[in-house]
């Protein structure tokens, strides 16, 4: 019923060090079927690197705790098997490279937590009680998808806006905060313009959304399947078009002050 | 220690060597050929880009009757060659003396350069910014679209406003392409139906454009109370998580297209007739 | 003396799974300064795991719905251990919980009418769970964790500073609370990142820290889950409650071995699926006990009916209580009728269409796929029980959430104990999170701003705080020959599934309470390498601790408790006997704390529950509770 039997010796390349310095070391670790990288990284733990640093939490894939490199990709440790590498195959891990390094797997995340300060909450509307929301589920399913997301930062740290660019990480939110701009601007009751709130122009305006050169990185790195470009961005820069480059939308808006 | 030469110019520290990250030299990780995406798209969009400069500056073998190439429809000038029912309207009269398929190339041209999928190609097969996801791109600073240039990507839908009319007289050519030779109706060639071909693949290229989906529907808050746009970008939406491929085969359609009436033009094939 | 920074607070939150965080969100509306502590990042909780809803009698779906028939069926799922009036309080509360999310921007799946839809769920009368597909305690967490954010903008445009009254410490650990004469005063902590101690002062203390899963090998439970708060308390001198009823999820993934126990949630039964033996047979028509015989399907088509038509026809057996599907599968494992890694099959495959089923169970479809590669539209998936839920807790007031005996100490969601009583019905621990997280995080605010004076405000000593640091520090110093913490983990682990598991006898409770006295002679001794920055092993032999306090409370009272109810099975005592009843089973933690680390750490009390209110108990048939109660309860 176990799969000892069925167990290899793997090689393993993983990246060691903190903030003043590290370097990739080899291990050599035996691996059963059904496992994933994290198992593995588990098993180096137990066995052989009592200290080595790693962040994971849920194993499943739910929690977006266990970001990290592997073989140069971002990707959750969890939710890579090790079916997907051939035996002969040296597996390089290293610490999501678009952070700062806290020591071995783990980085400093606060990058996205800053990010998500920056993004004004959800604005209830005036003069509805609790219980009385009336929502059609037609009107919720986009912001239904972008709220699967599981907070991994695959995709914050796959951009190569930020990524390669560290000064540019005062100005751009990042794949996963405008899509919670665009969550909340489809949100079919967010009241935010009644405060005078337009995140059609603020996406642009103070989230950089402009940065964004849609090369959909973010959605093929993504665990949850959320097309991130397609559903979140790009609408969310033609939403910033209406604003800001057409003259026929804004004129309209302006004529009827009609809420669709 | 004075060696007489200049000390080499430190190495770059930012992006994924800013000294905050972790200490690792290579410029990305990756074992798979990650170039391989890249490089394609450059050699098929430089293909194209050759093969349609020539053709539109060529000025020539772009009739053959009753087929026009879409890189000369509508003819606009008088210098174009003529076509019996169009589309030629000389609304630009005689003093345009260089190839008429430069006054219409573009607006085609416009709605693919903006497009979004053609901006990650180029972006990416061109610019290599970035060149593949988590491979450190060579530019020592990056504004994306924030600044002219680039900013003007946001007139995309105004070129989709564009190609709605074009896409329309290409789909007349294709109606005129139901006659033969002498412009008798009811007819198809092999022609024929590389013109159909190719119109429903442009129209499918058009309509599942993101700035379409935008327009139909997307721009709505509440889908509920307008269940017809809602059904219409439904459509548009299956259709546009298709963009990539329809950009493509549209692309290769288009010229092959003009191709087919370049062999008919200068008599290398003749029109193998259906009926 | 060790020199560790301090920082005052009014409360301090334990935990930022759903309790914590809604107790938090609480505190800070009423004007407390709130710190928040968690072992992961913000927003990583296990209440992400959660699946199936969050049960609120709103009537959406069901107009018939109302809290008492919400009590009623929290009470029969509890098999009237229930703290009954934690229980009243949970139904009546809860839709006012759940609508509260939408104000904060959460978004549930819709009725056609536009309400929040309501789903079926095990031992739940009417449709009652609502739900975001099936993830909906990642909408929990995340609405939460939105609404801190939003209070955090407010205090920015306020005061300029975003942490100046709502403060979230991520990664760090608390290692002791600690205490000015009885009262609380504060906690001792260190940075998970750093290695470095801190203090945080404050008169009012959540503990909002969850389960205690990781004290068995096969568990959906996640590393976070050690029995924290449940140590913290008992070294505090709070006890705990009724700590043998532990729930077994019936289905849990049994392969391949690297996710064994993670969740199949309860929905792919509500929705349609069911369970089958090797033979193929679907087993769990044998299986319903008596008291639940009216209530559920005779034959396959009536239970297939009421998929489609609930009101005429009684719902299918795989929905009964997970106690009883957890039992069931058991068996038929034991008795040779199991797949074959070990579990008994769950089909959904053949029941539902691809399409329905890749909407219904988004993310069940891709757990399956990517984890272990099996298309659940296109095959049965294999299930079998694994360690979920515990019930006991700590004990506290039902009203306040304050705990016994410890001034200032609160609280809330699975530490808590009583709410539940000895089974816990599916749905009803999201609602509890956020009906007793509230509550905490209310009585807290008011117990603090009580003690905010200077001159009521506990202080905390150095020597609790030196002894805290030296405690906390004592692994790196052990000798030659110390204790790898993974090695005993995994010790203490396979002890629990195997001796005080999910079917439990005499004998082999008495050898684990032995194993347990002989691990705590080792963990003294445990010892890690490196350094204090971000050091794994540093951080599970501290939590070993609490494990190992934790086990012993469970195998204490599961050795005591000779009867069979909810989240507890004796083999040799298979029955529930009314006479267990009215009895509650508490740990109270040895004082003063003994020097040999052989010696007991756990005093086991019985004590007698309160009787419930006439009116509530109103709500039952006779019949019903002659079932149930005690003879001289019935009579009073």
């Amino acid at each position: 019923m176990t799969a000892t039997g069925t167990g290899y010796d793997a090689r393993f390349r993983i990246w060691r060090g903190d903030a003043e310095g590290g370097e990739l070391r080899d291990f050599t670790v035996e691996v059963h079927e059904g496992e994933v990288v994290l198992d593995i990284v588990h098993r180096l733990q137990a066995t052989q690197a009592a200290d080595l640093a790693v962040r994971w939490n849920c194993k499943a894939g739910k929690c977006g705790s266990c970001s990290a490199e592997i073989n140069g990709r971002p990707r959750l440790m969890c939710m890579t098997r090790m079916s997907t590498f051939s035996r002969e195959e040296t597996i390089t891990i290293t610490p999501l490279r678009a952070f700062p390094v806290v020591r071995d797997l783990v980085t400093d995340v606060s990058f996205n937590y800053t990010k998500a300060r920056e993004v004004p909450a959800f604005v209830p509307p005036q003069g509805l009680a609790p219980g009385e929301y009336r929502m059609q589920q037609v009107d919720v399913d986009r912001s239904q998808e972008f709220r699967k997301c599981i907070e991994c930062f695959l995709c914050q740290d796959t951009c190569h806006v930020v990524r390669d660019h560290e000064e540019n990480k005062a100005a751009f939110a990042g794949p996963r905060f405008l899509m919670r701009v665009a969550e909340l601007d489809m949100h079919p009751l967010d009241a935010a313009e009644s405060e005078g709130l337009d995140r059609k122009r603020t996406a642009q305006e103070e989230h950089g959304l402009g940065y964004c050169n849609i090369t959909k990185c973010c959605t093929e790195v993504c665990p949850e399947g959320i097309k991130i470009t397609d559903n979140a961005l790009i609408p969310l820069k033609e939403r910033a078009v209406d604003r800001k480059y057409d003259p026929l939308v804004w004129l309209g808006s302006k004529i009827s002050r009609r809420r669709d | 220690m004075a060696t007489g030469t200049e000390p080499p110019r430190p190495r770059q520290l930012t992006g994924v060597h800013d000294t905050s990250r972790a200490a690792i030299a290579a410029r990305h990780l990756r074992t798979d050929r990650w170039w391989l995406a890249p490089a394609a798209t450059a050699a098929g969009l430089l293909a194209f880009v050759v093969y349609s400069t020539w053709r539109a500056f060529a000025n020539a073998d772009y009739y053959a009757a009753p087929y026009v190439s879409p890189f000369y429809s509508p003819c606009l000038a008088e210098n174009c060659v003529p076509m019996q029912d169009g589309p030629n309207w000389p609304v630009f009269g005689s003093w345009w003396t260089l190839s008429p398929a430069l006054l219409i190339l573009i607006f085609p041209l416009g709605f693919r350069l903006t497009c979004y999928y053609y901006r990650k190609a180029y972006y990416r097969g061109f610019w290599a910014s970035p060149p593949a996801c988590a491979v450190a791109e060579p530019h020592s600073a990056y504004t994306g679209e924030t600044r002219f240039p680039l900013i003007l990507q946001n007139m995309h839908r105004y070129f989709f406003y564009a190609a709605l009319p074009v896409a329309g007289i290409l789909t007349y050519d294709t109606v005129l392409a139901f006659r033969d030779s002498t412009y008798a109706w009811g007819h198809m060639g092999l022609g024929t139906l590389v013109f159909l071909v190719n119109i429903v693949l442009i129209w499918a290229y058009t309509l599942s454009c993101h700035s379409c989906r935008h327009i139909i529907g997307g721009r709505l808050r509440h889908f509920s109370k307008h269940p017809v746009r809602y059904r219409l970008w439904s459509w548009v939406g299956k259709l546009n998580a298709r963009h990539m491929q329809l950009a493509w085969a549209s692309l290769i359609s288009v010229a092959l297209c003009d191709f087919y009436v370049y062999l008919l033009a200068t008599g290398t094939i003749t029109d193998p007739r259906i009926f | 003396m060790a020199q560790v920074d301090r920082q005052q607070w009014d409360v301090v939150v334990v935990g930022a799974g759903g309790a914590g965080l809604r107790a938090a969100i609480e505190a800070r509306e009423r004007g407390a300064r709130t710190a928040v502590i968690c072992k992961s990042l913000f927003g990583k909780a296990h209440t992400v795991m959660a699946e199936g809803g969050i049960a609120a009698s709103m009537g959406n779906v069901n107009s018939a719905d109302n809290w008492q028939v919400h009590f009623r069926d929290t009470m029969r799922g509890g098999k009237f251990l229930n703290q009954w009036r934690m229980a009243e309080l949970h139904a009546k509360e809860a839709p006012d919980r759940v609508w509260e999310l939408e104000t904060w921007g959460a978004l549930f799946d819709r009725t056609p009418d536009g309400k929040i839809s309501q789903r079926n769920f095990g031992g739940h009368e009417y449709p009652r769970l609502a739900h975001v597909g099936d993830r909906t305690g990642l909408e929990l967490i995340r609405t939460l964790q939105q609404k801190i954010v939003q209070l955090q903008q407010q205090d920015f445009k306020e005061s300029g500073d975003h942490e100046a009254r709502l403060k979230i410490f991520q990664e760090c650990t608390v290692t002791r609370v600690l205490k000015d004469g009885d009262k609380v005063a504060g906690v001792f902590c260190y940075e998970r990142e750093s290695g470095r101690f801190f203090v945080l002062e404050a008169p009012a203390v959540v503990l909002a820290t969850g389960g205690i899963g990781k004290s068995f090998k096969t568990t959906s439970n996640s590393w976070e889950y050690t029995g924290d708060g449940h140590a913290l308390a008992l070294l505090a001198g709070a006890p705990l409650l009724n700590m043998e009823f532990i729930q077994f999820h019936p289905t849990g993934m049994v392969w391949p071995p690297s996710v064994k126990g993670i969740l199949v949630t309860e929905s792919v039964r509500g929705d349609g699926g069911v369970l089958r033996n090797s033979e193929g047979k679907r087993f769990m028509f044998d299986y319903v006990p008596s008291v639940f015989k009216e209530k559920y399907a005779e034959t396959e088509e009536e239970g297939d009916r009421w998929y489609e038509d609930q009101e005429h026809n009684r719902r299918p057996p795989e929905l009964l209580p997970r106690d009883e599907v957890a039992r069931a599968i058991n068996s038929e494992v034991k008795a040779g009728r199991g797949s074959p890694h070990g579990g008994v099959f769950l089909d959904v495959s053949s029941r539902l269409p691809a399409e329905v089923i890749k909407r219904k169970l988004p993310s069940m479809y891709h757990q399956f796929k990517e984890l272990a590669d099996v298309d659940i539209t296109a095959e049965p998936m294999e299930v079998g029980p694994t360690c979920h839920y515990v019930m006991g807790g700590i004990a506290v007031d039902s009203d306040t959430a304050a705990t016994v005996g410890v001034p200032g100490l609160f609280a809330a969601g699975e530490v808590a104990g009583g709410m539940h009583g000895s089974n816990r019905l599916g749905g009803n621990s999201l609602s509890d999170l956020l009906v007793f997280g509230r509550r905490a995080g209310w009585h807290a605010a008011e117990h603090a701003a009580a003690h905010a004076a200077t001159a009521d405000r506990p202080a905390v000593d150095q020597a609790q705080v030196d002894a805290a640091a030296a405690e906390a520090l004592a692994p790196f110093h052990a000798e030659d020959g110390a204790e790898n913490p993974y090695t005993l983990h995994q010790e203490l682990q396979q002890s629990m599934n195997d001796l005080v598991g999910i079917i439990r006898r005499e004998g082999e409770m008495q050898q684990a309470l032995g194993r347990l006295r002989a691990l705590r002679v080792r963990a003294a001794r445990a010892g890690v390498e490196g350094h204090r920055q971000f050091n794994p092993g540093w951080h599970l032999a501290l939590d070993l601790r609490n494990m190992l306090l934790v086990s012993e409370c469970v195998a204490k009272a599961a050795l005591e408790r000779t009867e069979s109810r909810g989240g507890h099975t004796r083999e040799d005592c298979p029955s529930m006997e009314r006479e267990w009843r009215p009895v509650n089973l508490v740990c109270h933690p040895v004082d003063p704390v003994p020097a040999d680390p052989a010696a007991d750490r756990i005093r086991l009390v019985r004590r007698r529950t309160e009787p419930i209110r006439p009116d509530l108990l109103a709500l039952f048939e006779k019949e019903e509770l002659v079932k149930y109660l005690a003879e001289e309860e019935l009579y009073e």
